[in-house]
């Protein structure tokens, strides 16, 4: 069995379990936040059970609208920490969490060879541990709390494998661009895609994050890496007990319907153009796109060593006029470390605006949101008409150099080219 | 289960955010959602599909966020149900999860023209053109999905079952 198979015949209590095959799973942990949240909480009492199945399995948090920026908002925050309360559930709220998919692996809530479900899709970010997560809607959410169970179809698997070693400003958003545009939006539809090679072995934490993370935008079920030695350094401080990630890492003789092969060695920087996240070209074919917004962060990209990246290539320069630029940590963890580091300072410096953690304009529901016909070249993970404010607005897709450079030269730039002219 | 009604027709990869953009999450009415449905792509859907429309969708229909208010935004606008050639896996959860219908149905998207009279039988697996007489057979959902679309959704589903 491949690594995901192994997880699902365990939490459905089975030696061994088949692609196609359907299995009532047993959850470890299930996540919900305050859009998606306040549907599963309205739904969790029609069902009419008292009290979630388990209440140290259940995680709230409040990050995509948040400080409230209405008070429709506002009332779903009330609502989502008043059911915090009564359940007595682990939430993060202002000021001490940050985007959902950020803080649940920071605060321990992943841990490997679990099933994870989160009322948002990119809850398969998780993967990046060797958890199975996946995303499911409110209703679900709400079945879920109740019985702590839910059916699964065990996917078909695809194995994506990475070589190569990445040049510089060359980064792990790059090469997920790069294989969503090889493989389609709809490349992996429900299906499993485990990456693997030497370049994934080597690659962070954080990178790993980006390319799970990114694994819903060609339909896949689930991404997932086999947890190792990096695995292990990230969360040994976080996670009370780890399991043993050698039974847990797919056995030689798994089946998959398809290996992908991927180089990062020759790769250039890559952009998603407007409305497609497979829309995916290479920054010498794109052209010259001057941009009124750049944003960096997002669970896609708003880690430590993704600002450390914008920081390097910002800093003692100034954001172009009449650019803004926009820097959220996509968690308070991420938020202090870049205080301490100088990295906000560098921001603020060169006329970047940085804003405390959350969504952001990722999703168009709060900060930064577009006016029509404006541009924006973005960290995070979608492109789609109407995501990131006005309908008529576009969004590019990158990764924190590609951003950070355009943001300094007021249009889509290649970070590489940005230094030689220095 | 039956159901019968016009089409109205959708291309390939139609997101989560055309069926129901971010900035209308924070509305909790779904007959509030059911206005803004789909408005991205066509402002007058939500007009065109109160008579109760069948909607027939390309490749990976619903792909995008998780978000359980574009299903629910299409149902309470009168989508009857979604035929599609192949649907992105959170939508086709969370469309059953709130009873509305959806299938799959290889082929559909060339089979039929906007206004078209379909008609689909989940029993039997069969989706059917009456305006054109084309008539697919597919492959059918399994019995605990009929049973939670039969009961409305998943929640009258959980419901009945936790009673017992
Ligand atoms: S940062 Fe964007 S993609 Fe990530 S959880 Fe928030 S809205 Fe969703």
């Amino acid at each position: 069995m491949n690594i995901t198979e192994k997880i699902l015949a365990k939490a459905s209590g089975k030696t061994t379990v088949q692609p196609g095959e359907i299995v009532d799973a047993n959850v470890d942990t299930i996540m919900i936040h305050d859009l998606t949240g306040p549907l599963a909480v309205e739904a969790f009492k029609k069902i009419g059970t008292e009290k979630v199945w388990n209440n140290k399995k259940v995680v709230v948090i409040l990050d995509h609208q948040v400080p409230a920026e209405s008070i429709k908002a506002a009332e779903l925050h009330k609502t989502m920490r008043q059911f915090a309360k009564d359940q007595q559930l682990r939430i993060y709220d202002v000021g001490r969490g940050g985007v959902c998919h950020q803080v649940m692996p920071e605060k321990g809530h992943v841990v490997p060879g679990t099933v994870i479900v989160g009322a948002d899709s990119h809850t398969c970010t998780y993967g990046a541990f060797g958890a199975f997560a996946t995303g499911i809607g409110s209703t679900e959410a709400a079945a879920v709390m109740a019985t702590g169970k839910i059916w699964l179809k065990v996917p078909v698997a695809i194995r994506i494998n990475v070589d190569g070693k990445f040049g510089k400003y060359i980064t792990p958003k790059d090469l997920v661009l790069n294989i969503i545009g090889k493989l389609g939006v709809d490349g992996a539809i429900y299906k499993s895609a485990e990456f693997t090679g030497r370049t994934i072995r080597e690659m962070s934490i954080a990178g790993r994050m980006t390319i799970c993370n990114m694994a819903v935008e060609m339909g896949a079920k689930n991404g997932i890496v086999e947890p190792d030695e990096t695995t292990r350094k990230f969360l040994q401080d976080r996670v009370k007990t780890l399991p043993d990630f050698a039974a847990l890492g797919s056995d030689k003789d798994s089946t998959y319907e398809q290996t992908v092969a991927f180089n990062v060695a020759e790769l250039e920087p890559q952009v998603a153009c407007p409305s497609s996240v497979d829309n995916v070209k290479p920054i010498s074919e794109i052209g010259d796109v001057p941009v009124d917004q750049a944003f960096i962060g997002s669970c896609t990209n708003g880690r430590m060593e993704d600002l450390r990246l914008a920081a390097q290539i910002m800093k003692g320069k100034k954001v172009k006029d009449g650019v803004r630029a926009l820097v959220i940590p996509a968690s308070m963890e991420v938020y202090k470390r870049a205080l301490t580091e100088g990295l906000t300072e560098t921001f603020t410096e060169a006329g970047a605006m940085v804003c405390g953690p959350a969504c952001g304009p990722c999703l168009g529901g709060h900060i930064g949101l577009l006016a029509a016909e404006e541009t924006c070249v973005s960290t995070s993970n979608r492109n789609f008409i109407g995501r990131m404010g006005s309908k008529e607005a576009n969004v590019y897709l990158a990764s924190p150099a590609t951003v950070a450079a355009s943001a300094v030269t007021g249009k889509i730039t290649d970070p590489r080219t940005l230094e030689a002219k220095q | 289960m039956k159901v019968s009604g016009p089409a109205i027709k959708f291309g390939k990869n139609i997101d989560t955010d055309v069926i129901l953009p971010g900035k209308y999450l924070v509305l909790v009415d779904p007959y509030d959602l059911a206005k803004h449905a789909l408005e991205g792509l066509d402002p007058d859907f939500p007009d065109k599909a109160k008579k109760g429309v069948i909607i027939v969708g390309g490749k990976n229909f619903g792909c995008g966020s998780s978000r359980e208010q574009a299903p629910l935004a299409l149902k309470y606008s009168g989508v009857k149900c979604v035929v599609a050639e192949t649907f992105a896996r959170i939508f086709f959860r969370n469309a059953i999860n709130i009873g509305l219908p959806v299938i799959e149905c290889k082929g559909i998207s060339a089979a039929v023209d906007e206004g078209d009279e379909l008609s689909v039988d989940f029993e039997a697996g069969t989706v059917q053109n009456l305006s054109k007489g084309k008539s697919f057979q597919v492959a059918k959902l399994p019995p605990f999905i009929l049973e939670i679309l039969s009961d409305g959704g998943l929640i009258e589903n959980l419901r009945r079952r936790m009673k017992k």
